[in-house]
C-alpha cells in the first residue's frame, strides 16, 4: 500500500456532482405530504415584562396551529452550556427578537399578515446594549452581575516587571458583530408521531446538540429523538448552536398539529434573529524592553455574549487563551469576560473569539515596534514563539515551529521590501496612498483544554454487504469537504480506491456521536479516530484469515463480503482517547490548551483612495503551517474562503444597531464581499506534520479568520500614518479621521507609548 | 381560501423550461422562482436573499440571466426559461460544471447553480474573457465560502478547453 496515493492529492469531491446539477438535497427543498408552514412571533423591544397577548381581527385564528410555551411537553430551554435560554418566552423577553408564539398553516403566504397581526403588550424595562453598559451595572439583566464567565491566565509575576521595563505601550481595540451570512438560510422541517417520536431534518453543523435540546425540551428517550443533516449551505459556525432553536419549535409545531411542519427563516429574519460574532474590546499594557523584547504584560479581553449564555464562555476561552498571539511571554495576566446585553445572543463563528483578540494583538504589535522605533517585522521576530519555550497557558511548545523562517518566506513571496521601497516614493504625490501590514498568529486545533476528553467522540467505520466502505460520523459536510477528507483517511488506511468509500449522511439514528462539527477538529480529531475505525476493520478481515496481510482491493471487496454473509453487520468503532502527554488543568487554565497548533504569517498590501476614502486590498499572502495538506484544493479553498470572509470583517461589514436590533439585516445594506471586490488571494503552505492528527493533519478551517484583519488595517495604518484600531474600518471612518487630523507625514501611533 | 376562490385568481400561463412547453394555472404575480421549485420541482434554483441581491436563483430567460426572485411569472409568459437542471445532458456535465468541479468552485454548493448560470450567459456574451470580465460578470452572485478565486479559475479554464476543443 503506498502511503501517498490519497493522502494529499486533490480527489473528486464526493458530493460535487450533486452540487454543480443542483441535485443536492437541501431542507427548503424537501417535501413531506400534508405538510404544514411555520412562523415564529417575536418580542419587538429589548427587555420587559409580557402584559397581554391580543390575536388581532381580520384572520382565520382558527386555521393556524398555535404554540406557546405552555405547550412544551418538557423543559422550556434550548439547553446548551446553561439552560438559561427559553424556548418561548412567558414573561419576560431579554432581546427584541425572542420568540414567543409559534404559528403554522398550510398557505405559507397567510403566514406574515397573521404574525404582525399578533399584538403583544409589555410593561418596559431598562435595556442596555454595550460591554460598558453592561459593566456599568445600572440594569441587572444576567444573573447577580451580568457577567457570563470569567477567565484569568496567570503566567509569572507581572506585577514585578513594570519597574524593569524601557517601555510601556497601552492600546485599546475593538471589533464589531459579524452575521455568517452563509447563503442558505437556517430551516428545519419536523414530524411527530407517536411511536417513533420526533424526528427533524435540517440545515446544522452538530447533529447531537438538536439531540440533547429536543430530548429535554420534548421529554423523550434518546432513541425517540431523531435528527438528520440536509446537505447545508454554508454554516461557519451560524449553524452550530441556533439550529436547535429553530428545530425546537418545527418539533413543537409538529406534536401540536400531528402533521409535519417547515419552518425556514427568510434572509432578514435569519440575519436579525440568529447569532452572530461576538463584539470585542481588548486593552493590552505591554512591558518591553529597550531591544524590542515583550517583558510581560496585562491582557483585558473582553467580548458581548448578548442576551443569553450559548457558547459565550467557551467563546471567551479561546479569544482569551489567543491574546497573546505567537509569541513569548516571559509573565502575563490575561483577565477575560463574557458580558450580557439586550441583544440576541452572540455565538460561534469561524473563529470562535480568536480573531478578536488576535486583531488586538496584531495591531498592538505594530504599536510597540513604532515605540520602540523597530520595523514591525523586526519586532515580531525578536519576539516569536521558539520550540521549547511556553505559551501564555505555559503549554510547551513541541512542534519544531520556525516562525522567523515562515516569515521570510512571506515577505520573499510578497517582494516586501522592493514594493515597501516603491510605495515611500509613490506615496509621496497623486491621490491614493499604498500600505503593507503583517500579521503572524495562530490558531489552536480541536477543542480546547480537556474538551475532547469530555466529547469522547466515537466513530464508526462499516464493512457493507457489496464489499464497500462507510465511514458512520455525526461530522457534518457543509462546504469543507467533509465526506471527501474522511472517504480519503479511511481508504489511505485500508489502502482501498478513494471510490470504495463513503459517507453516511449525518443522521442521528444512523452515526455515533462523533462530536460537534466545529473547532477546526474534523480533519484532525475525527479523522484519526476514522484512520483507526478503518484499521479495525483490516485487522477483523486479516485475524479471521479472510484477508491476507497483503491484498488487493478486490480481495478486500470479497473478503468483506464474506464477513457479512458470514457474521451480518460489520462495524468497527473508535472512541477518542486523550493523549497521555497531554495536561489541562481547568481551574488554573493552564497546560495543553490544544493538542497542535496552525501556525501563520499574512502579508496584505492595500490601497487607500484619498478621494473616496476606500481601502483596496490588491494583493493577499496567506502563508501557514497546518501539518498535512489532506487535498490541497479543498485546503486551499478553505483558506481563500476565510481570507475573503475576514477582508468582509475588516473593511465591509458592519452590523448597525437600534434599541439592540440589526437595523440593515439584508444582503442590500449588510455588504459582503463580491468577486470585483476582491484580490486574488495567495496561498501557501508548509507542513510540518503532527502526531496526533490523522497522517499528519491539523485544523485549519478556522485559521484563515484570524488574519486579514489586523494585516489590513495594519496596512493602512502604513498607507495613511493614521492609527486605526477597531474594524470594520469603513471609508466614512477614514474620511472623519484624515478631515480631522490630516495626512501625517510619517506612520504615528498615538500617544500611548509612554518611553521610561 | 376554497379551491374555488383560489382558482378565481389564477390565469393559465405557457412557457418553455428547459426546451419543454408547460402550461399552468399560476397567480400573476407569483414568483417565477416559486413556480419553478413549487409548481416544477425544480429545486436546483436557489433562494438566498429574495431581494435580487445574492443571484443565488439565477436562470436564463430568453438567454438572458435574470434573478428568478424578482421576476413575477407573469412575465415568463411565452418565454424560454432554463434552469440548472437543463445544463446537464443525462449524465453528462455541461464544460462549467466539469471546471467547477475540477477547479473547486463548488464548497457547500447553495450559490453554485446560479454561479454556473451566471457564469454561462458570461460565455455566451464573451468569447474570450479576461479574469477582469469573470470577475464582473460574477459580482451579481454572491458565495461567502470560496473567496471567488476558484470560481474564478474554473470558468477561466472552461475557456481554455473551449478554445482548445
Amino acid at each position: 500500500m503506498g502511503s501517498d496515493r490519497i493522502i494529499g492529492n486533490s480527489v473528486p469531491r464526493k458530493e460535487g456532482r450533486d452540487k454543480v446539477t443542483g441535485r443536492s438535497q437541501y431542507v427548503d427543498d424537501m417535501v413531506l405530504p400534508n405538510m404544514l408552514f411555520g412562523a415564529t412571533v417575536r418580542s419587538r423591544i429589548p427587555r420587559g415584562r409580557i402584559k397581554e397577548i391580543t390575536f388581532g381581527p381580520g384572520i382565520a385564528w382558527d386555521e393556524f396551529v398555535i404554540v406557546s410555551a405552555k405547550d412544551i411537553p418538557g423543559k422550556n430551554c434550548i439547553s446548551l452550556i446553561g439552560d438559561d435560554q427559553p424556548c418561548l418566552a412567558t414573561e419576560l423577553v431579554n432581546h427584541p427578537e425572542e420568540p414567543i408564539l409559534l404559528l403554522a398553516h398550510p398557505d405559507r403566504h397567510l403566514l406574515p399578515q397573521a404574525v404582525e397581526s399578533v399584538a403583544i403588550d409589555y410593561d418596559p424595562l431598562p435595556p442596555i446594549f454595550t460591554i460598558e453598559e453592561s459593566e456599568s451595572r445600572s440594569e441587572i439583566i444576567w444573573g447577580e452581575d451580568n457577567v457570563f464567565k470569567t477567565y484569568l491566565i496567570e503566567k509569572g509575576n507581572v506585577d514585578d516587571i513594570w519597574a524593569t521595563a524601557d517601555y510601556i505601550i497601552e492600546g485599546e481595540y475593538s471589533t464589531g458583530a459579524q452575521e455568517q451570512l452563509y447563503i442558505e438560510n437556517n430551516g428545519m422541517i419536523a414530524a411527530f408521531d407517536s411511536a417513533q417520536g420526533i424526528t427533524v431534518w435540517g440545515s446544522l453543523q452538530c447533529p447531537y446538540y438538536i439531540h440533547k435540546a429536543l430530548m429535554e425540551l420534548c421529554q423523550l428517550p434518546a432513541e425517540k429523538v431523531r435528527v438528520v443533516q440536509m446537505e447545508t449551505g454554508g454554516a461557519f459556525g451560524g449553524k452550530e448552536e441556533y439550529p436547535s432553536m429553530i428545530a425546537a419549535h418545527a418539533a413543537l409545531l409538529a406534536i401540536k398539529s400531528g402533521r409535519p411542519v417547515k419552518l425556514i427563516y427568510d434572509r432578514m429574519e435569519d440575519m436579525a434573529a440568529t447569532t452572530k460574532r461576538h463584539p470585542s474590546r481588548t486593552r493590552h499594557r505591554t512591558a518591553v524592553s529597550k531591544d524590542g523584547k515583550i517583558l510581560g504584560g496585562e491582557i483585558e479581553f473582553t467580548i458581548d455574549g448578548g442576551a443569553y449564555l450559548t457558547l459565550s464562555p467557551v467563546v471567551l476561552s479561546r479569544g482569551a487563551i489567543h491574546a497573546g498571539g505567537p509569541y513569548y511571554w516571559p509573565s502575563v495576566r490575561i483577565r477575560a469576560k463574557a458580558v450580557a446585553t439586550n441583544v440576541p445572543p452572540h455565538g460561534a463563528f469561524r473563529g470562535f473569539g480568536a480573531p478578536q483578540s488576535l486583531f488586538a494583538m496584531e495591531r498592538h504589535m505594530d504599536r510597540i515596534a513604532q515605540a520602540v522605533g523597530l520595523s514591525p517585522i523586526e519586532i515580531r521576530r525578536r519576539n516569536f514563539l521558539q520550540p521549547g519555550e511556553t505559551t501564555t497557558t505555559e503549554q510547551i511548545v513541541r512542534e519544531p515551529i520556525n516562525l522567523g523562517k515562515l516569515l521570510n518566506r512571506a515577505l520573499e513571496i510578497s517582494e516586501y521590501d522592493s514594493k515597501k521601497q516603491r510605495f515611500a516614493n509613490e506615496n509621496r504625490n497623486g491621490d491614493t496612498r499604498k500600505g503593507l501590514g503583517i500579521a503572524a498568529f495562530l490558531h489552536g486545533a480541536g477543542f480546547t483544554g480537556s474538551g475532547e476528553r469530555y466529547l469522547s467522540s466515537v466513530v464508526g467505520v462499516e464493512g457493507c454487504a457489496d464489499g464497500s466502505v462507510r465511514v458512520l460520523v455525526s461530522s457534518a459536510e457543509f462546504g469543507q469537504g467533509t465526506k471527501t477528507v474522511l472517504s480519503q483517511i479511511a481508504a489511505e488506511a485500508l489502502g482501498l480506491p478513494y471510490e470504495n468509500v463513503s459517507v453516511a449522511q449525518p443522521d442521528t439514528l444512523e452515526v455515533p456521536n462523533s462530536g460537534p462539527t466545529v473547532a477546526s477538529r474534523t480533519a484532525m480529531v475525527v479523522g484519526k479516530l476514522v484512520q483507526s475505525a478503518a484499521l479495525g476493520i483490516r485487522q477483523t478481515l486479516v485475524s479471521s484469515k479472510l484477508l491476507p496481510e497483503s491484498y488487493s482491493a478486490d480481495e478486500f471487496r470479497t473478503a468483506c463480503r464474506q464477513h457479512v454473509a458470514k457474521h451480518g453487520q460489520f462495524r468497527s468503532w473508535s472512541r477518542y482517547e486523550a493523549p497521555t502527554d497531554i495536561f489541562w488543568d481547568d481551574e488554573e487554565y493552564r497546560g495543553e490548551a490544544y493538542a497542535a497548533f496552525a501556525w501563520a504569517v499574512y502579508i496584505a498590501e492595500v490601497t487607500v483612495d484619498l478621494t473616496t476614502y476606500s481601502v483596496c486590498v490588491d494583493d493577499f499572502v496567506a502563508l501557514q503551517e497546518v501539518g498535512k495538506v489532506l487535498h490541497p484544493l479543498l485546503a486551499k479553498g478553505q483558506i481563500i474562503g476565510g481570507v475573503a470572509q475576514a477582508i468582509g470583517f475588516s473593511l465591509y461589514e458592519k452590523v448597525v444597531w437600534q434599541n439592540g436590533r440589526m437595523q440593515n439585516c439584508q444582503m442590500t445594506n449588510y455588504i459582503m464581499p463580491t468577486s470585483s471586490d476582491l484580490p486574488p488571494i495567495r496561498v501557501f503552505f508548509e507542513e510540518l506534520g503532527n502526531v496526533y492528527g490523522a497522517y499528519g493533519a491539523k485544523g485549519i478551517g478556522e485559521l484563515p479568520m484570524d488574519g486579514p484583519a489586523p494585516a489590513i488595517v495594519n496596512a493602512v495604518v502604513e498607507a495613511i500614518g493614521v492609527p486605526f484600531d477597531f474594524i470594520p474600518l469603513l471609508p466614512e471612518d477614514i474620511e472623519d479621521r484624515l478631515s480631522a487630523d490630516g495626512l501625517a507625514a510619517s506612520p504615528q501611533q498615538s500617544g500611548v507609548g509612554v518611553a521610561r | 381560501m376554497s379551491d374555488l376562490a383560489d382558482n378565481r385568481f389564477k390565469v393559465e400561463i405557457s412557457f418553455k423550461v428547459n426546451a419543454q412547453p408547460k402550461t399552468l394555472r399560476v397567480y400573476p404575480m407569483e414568483r417565477l422562482l416559486d413556480v419553478l421549485r413549487l409548481e416544477l420541482g425544480l429545486t436546483g434554483t436557489k433562494e438566498g436573499c429574495g431581494e435580487g441581491e445574492c443571484g443565488s436563483c439565477s436562470v436564463l430567460m430568453d438567454g438572458i440571466l435574470v434573478n428568478s426572485c424578482l421576476v413575477p411569472v407573469l412575465q415568463a409568459e411565452g418565454s424560454s426559461v432554463a434552469t440548472i437542471e437543463g445544463l446537464t445532458t443525462g449524465e453528462t456535465l455541461n464544460p462549467l460544471q466539469q471546471t467547477f468541479l475540477d477547479c473547486g468552485g463548488a464548497q457547500c454548493g447553495i450559490c453554485t447553480p446560479g454561479m454556473i448560470l451566471a457564469a454561462s450567459y458570461l460565455l455566451s456574451r464573451k468569447e474570450k474573457p479576461t479574469v477582469e470580465e469573470i470577475r464582473e460578470g460574477l459580482s451579481g452572485n454572491l458565495c461567502r465560502c470560496t473567496g471567488y478565486n476558484q470560481i474564478v479559475e474554473a470558468v477561466a479554464e472552461a475557456v481554455r478547453r473551449r478554445t482548445i476543443a
